[in-house]
């Protein structure tokens, strides 16, 4: 790691701006860090030569002192954004040798505003996963260790090549998406924050999709000030995308005022889960009395459907998932394996170009839209779904924000769970209440865990009230105060 | 039972069968652009000219909807006198074809942008009978395979794809292949005159799927079978007759209709089995996660009402009240926009009783006879109109008058040219013509004598006249003449 590395996004940018770095340091740095990194597999393409281009345009900018919100910043860019000219594949066989002719409209934006594309980062195929484990590409390893161990751990699922490689300093922030729990749990694993914001908020366009009305996209950063100044750059309405919500976008940053004195935040009774290990519920109430001590008032709250959030989602997301997934047959582009005719055709392609992950969800999801299953699976998954949104709805009368643990447990072993999916998909149960009622969520890193692994605060928003999320979780990051790192044992 | 019902029965070995139909008729809206992008709807292109990167379901690629095909959906509604539903639902329809990129085809299932409605329907004789109207929703073409490019492999053409089209449902009102026929000539004209659909079959702008099934009449409804994607109007009733002696027969013999869906060959005119409600895919409809849904406000329904031009059915009735024409004339005068258009043209400047006569008669005569449509005629309206204003102020007889307009429709001149040119003005001096009937008197003393006795025959005496005038002497006149001087009444 080299001092430019050691960067906060924030201070870079004003570095950047006050000229005392260059765009091309600094993401000379980073592409010396990313190639030093490949042990960690959190890129599955590396576009150096495309940043260093990048960087110097962008210096040329700053030099005139020109340039836009994240100008010359370095960024590590998910699999799942279609990236125009740059092989985009969302992990997944299928997808083999896919180029896009287009720019997804999220991507476009953090080029307009002057970032720097470092490369393609891995994920679960088509981010359907919780371990970055079902990706084509092969596993990615969380840069941290437990401690006195030397197990190869999991950065979380399904934007583990974007979180591990903002552990490990190979991106300065990355772009990550968010169905289930996408964003936040891999954050809560590797020790950075990411955030969901709103369904609506960042436009779809361009975004492999997974489960069209689950799906967000969101930063992974180091610090919540980054996380803003990335979402800014992200969001938008965007008439490509009808699900887009025409909405200002404000300016996150100038939201993490420190100030959360009479803010009310709500504990919901119904996520101290069974079986939740002890030092989560410890860092939770931890989390409770540093918001207290800052002035906020705690209320209890009940959201009394949490319990089928989970089931719905699994019914939910692989529904939609099945036939998103349609499309990849073999007829235009991506993977194609001959047949004898063309139901051959599909058959073949489509049982080698998909992994063993996506498999369960196409027939799981197609399970449930069936004739005769629909109505007992996927209506009244729709339905719980209103009761999850009425649920939040009802708690947003008496509180501002909802404080909960991130994730059940600190990150797991590869392989430790890719043979029980059930548990595997146990990890999302507290972030995909937040999907399933379309809300914003923030995980930051609060605290190790025994072993000396991360572990993150979830805190979820009223819709559109990122502001609120955001102050909260600027005192919240604040009070933690935490710097732990991992040691750079990847490091080639 | 009426006279004109029993009439309709097919007669059966067992007795007398009625055949029930119902029609699905899918309509390419006029637009300029897709459903839900932005490529073009031009027929006739190289293929694959008009797709985007929308149509050929890339990925990350969403739909948005055009604002023109609802709009049309909406005014056809209106001209189908059906309800306009302000919030209906687009879902996707699951199955795979190589022609179909999404995988999935987005139609409305359970929420159409319309629904009951009724079209009267125009009956030989001037008898009218109402077709109810189920629903009309709005739904995405498909590409188009083509099979006999290449020895061993298909191609296939996305410029259709995503074409907007209105399915139009209609209930079982129909009882013979001239009722089932005499609907989708009328639903053509209705939306030709709203300018919705071109209703060009022969382009696939309009093809109807059939439902047939039999019954003797008074029982509940028989077995049917629904025969696919017939492309005339000729065809529709083809198809029908053959598909419902086939039942009656199967029926007669012992055995029983399956529910099947049919393909009527042209070649052969017989339908032959596609597949069984056994085989029928399961579309695993649900509403489409990319769109929301669609709502737009009563006002917006009222200000496109507003716009509705007059229809066949209200023109009709004009034609009857304002032209005092007689039902029939009118219902062929109104069949066709263009051709009520043409004819309301001529009305206007002559007399609208000739004028239909004209219209209907000796000028679709002529087009028919010439393989022309009335846009390609070589006679306009106005000249039409100089001809009867001719025959009205004396200056030809009507005979000479259809001599005339073979010569108008022949050279494209006007009408008082070619009377002037070939010198057919009409001889209305009295001693010339008294000239030739003293001739014609003196010539034929022996039927001078027959007429005595039989009055008629001074029939023969003006055919004489005329002759020898080359139909240029005023009939009326010769008529007195001849009376006057035979001695016998002229209003034989």
């Amino acid at each position: 790691m080299t001092d430019l590395t050691k960067l906060t996004l924030a201070e870079a940018r004003d570095k950047l701006k006050a000229k005392e770095i260059t765009s091309s340091e600094l993401t000379g740095a980073y592409i010396k860090e990313m190639e030093g990194a490949r042990a960690l597999n959190a890129y599955v393409l590396e576009t150096a030569d495309k940043a260093a281009e990048m960087a110097k345009a962008s210096d040329a900018r700053l030099q005139k002192g020109e340039g836009g919100p994240l100008e010359g910043i370095p960024l590590g860019i998910k699999d799942l954004f279609c990236t125009e000219g740059v092989r985009t594949t969302a992990c997944s066989h299928i997808l083999d040798g896919f180029t896009p002719t287009y720019e997804s409209t999220v991507t476009s934006q953090l080029w307009r505003d002057g970032a720097v594309m470092l490369g393609k980062l891995n994920n679960d195929e088509f981010a359907m996963g919780s371990s970055n484990e079902t990706s084509y590409y092969g596993a990615v390893t969380n840069p941290w260790k437990g401690k006195g161990e030397d197990k190869a751990l999991v950065p979380g699922g399904s934007s583990g090549g974007s979180s591990a490689a903002v552990a490990a300093r190979t991106a300065l922030a990355a772009t990550a998406t968010d169905t289930g729990g996408s964003i936040r749990q891999p954050a809560a694993f590797t020790g950075t924050v990411g955030i969901k914001p709103t369904y609506g908020r960042c436009s779809r366009w361009g975004i492999v999709a997974f489960a069209s009305s689950l799906d967000q996209a969101g930063p992974i950063t180091r610090t919540v000030r980054d996380a803003a100044i990335m979402l800014k750059s992200m969001s938008g309405y965007d008439p490509k995308d009808s699900t887009s919500v025409d909405q200002p976008v404000p300016d996150f940053e100038k939201a993490l005022t420190g100030d959360i004195k009479g803010l009310k935040v709500g504990i919901p009774r119904e996520y101290r889960v069974e079986g939740m290990p002890e030092e989560i519920e410890k860092l939770w109430t931890q989390g409770i009395d540093w918001l207290k001590a800052a002035g906020a008032e705690i209320v209890d709250v009940s959201l009394p459907h949490t319990k089928y959030a989970l089931p719905a989602y699994y019914i939910v997301a692989p529904a939609e998932a099945s036939s998103n997934l349609a499309r990849y047959d073999g007829v235009r582009y991506g993977l194609r394996v001959e047949g004898k005719d063309i139901t051959d055709m599909y058959e073949k392609t489509r049982a080698a170009g998909f992994g063993a992950e996506v498999k369960r969800r196409v027939l799981i999801g197609t399970y449930v839209l069936s004739a005769g299953y629909y109505d007992a699976y996927y209506i009244k998954a729709q339905k719980i779904r209103t009761l999850i949104a009425q649920d939040f709805k009802q708690a947003y009368e008496k509180v501002d924000v909802l404080l909960t643990p991130t994730a059940p447990s600190d990150a797991f072993g590869i392989g430790e769970k890719t043979d029980d999916p059930l548990s595997m998909y146990l990890n999302d149960v507290f972030t995909v209440t937040v999907n399933l009622a379309g809300l914003p969520g923030i995980s930051l890193p609060a605290g190790l865990s025994a072993r000396g692994l991360p572990l993150g605060l979830q805190l979820i928003g009223r819709a559109f009230d990122e502001e609120t999320l955001l102050r909260t979780a600027g005192v919240l990051e604040e009070a933690a105060g935490f710097n732990a790192e991992p040691d750079a044992w990847w490091r080639a | 039972m009426t006279q004109e019902a029993a009439s309709k029965l097919i007669e059966g070995a067992t007795g007398a069968w009625e055949v029930v139909i119902g029609l699905e008729v899918h309509a390419q809206i006029s637009s300029n652009a897709k459903l839900f992008s932005g490529a073009s709807t031009e027929f006739g292109a190289e293929p694959n000219q008009n797709v985007s990167l929308v149509d050929a379901a890339m990925p990350g690629m969403l739909p948005v909807i055009n604002k023109k095909c609802v709009e049309q959906a909406v005014r056809t509604g209106l001209g189908l006198k059906a309800q306009i539903n302000l919030r209906s639902v687009f879902d996707r329809k699951n199955y795979f074809y190589p022609d179909l990129p999404q995988g999935y085809q987005i139609s409305q299932y359970k929420h159409p942008i319309v629904g009951e409605g009724a079209v009267l329907i125009d009956l030989p004789g001037g008898e009218m009978k109402t077709v109810g109207i189920e629903r009309l929703h709005m739904e995405q073409d498909a590409g188009k395979s083509l099979h006999d490019q290449h020895p061993s492999m298909s191609f296939v053409d996305l410029n259709r794809s995503g074409v907007a089209l209105m399915e139009i449902v209609t209930k079982p009102d129909m009882r013979s292949s001239e009722e089932a026929q005499a609907f989708v000539r009328k639903l053509r004209a209705i939306l030709r005159y709203l300018g919705t659909c071109d209703g060009n079959m022969e382009q696939g702008s309009m093809r109807a799927d059939v439902n047939v099934s039999v019954r003797k009449p008074g029982e509940p409804f028989g077995t049917r079978c629904e025969i696919k994607n017939v492309n005339s109007i000729r065809f529709v009733g083809l198809a029908i007759e053959y598909e419902a002696r086939r039942q009656i027969d199967l029926i007669e013999d012992g055995g029983t209709v399956d529910q099947e869906t049919r393909l009527f060959d042209i070649k052969t005119g017989k339908t032959r089995s596609m597949r069984s409600k056994e085989e029928a895919h399961d579309y695993r409809y649900f509403p489409d996660p990319d769109l929301l849904p669609l709502v737009f406000s009563q006002e917006w329904v009222d200000e496109i009402a507003k716009g509705l031009p007059e229809l066949p059915d209200e023109k009709r009735e004009r034609f009857i009240r304002e032209y005092a024409l007689s039902p029939y004339d009118a219902s062929v005068l109104v069949s066709e926009k263009a051709i009520a258009s043409f004819y309301e043209e001529v009305a206007e400047t002559s007399d609208p009783k000739a004028a239909a006569n004209w219209v209907t008669g000796d000028f679709f005569g002529a087009l028919n006879k010439a393989g022309l449509t009335i846009e390609s005629s070589p006679v306009s309206a106005k000249q039409l109109s100089e001809l009867i204003n001719l025959i009205q102020d004396g200056t030809i007889s009507g005979r000479i008058a259809k001599e005339v307009f073979e010569l108008m429709f022949d050279s494209g001149d006007d009408p008082a040219k070619i009377v002037e040119e070939k010198g057919l003005r009409q001889v209305t001096d009295t001693g010339a013509i008294e000239k030739a009937v003293d001739e014609v008197i003196a010539a034929n003393p022996d039927k001078v004598e027959q007429v005595k006795e039989k009055p008629k025959m001074i029939g023969w005496f003006v055919g004489q006249v005329m002759k020898s005038t080359s139909g240029k002497a005023n009939p009326q006149t010769v008529n007195e003449l001849l009376a006057e001087k035979l001695g016998v009444s002229s209003d034989n």
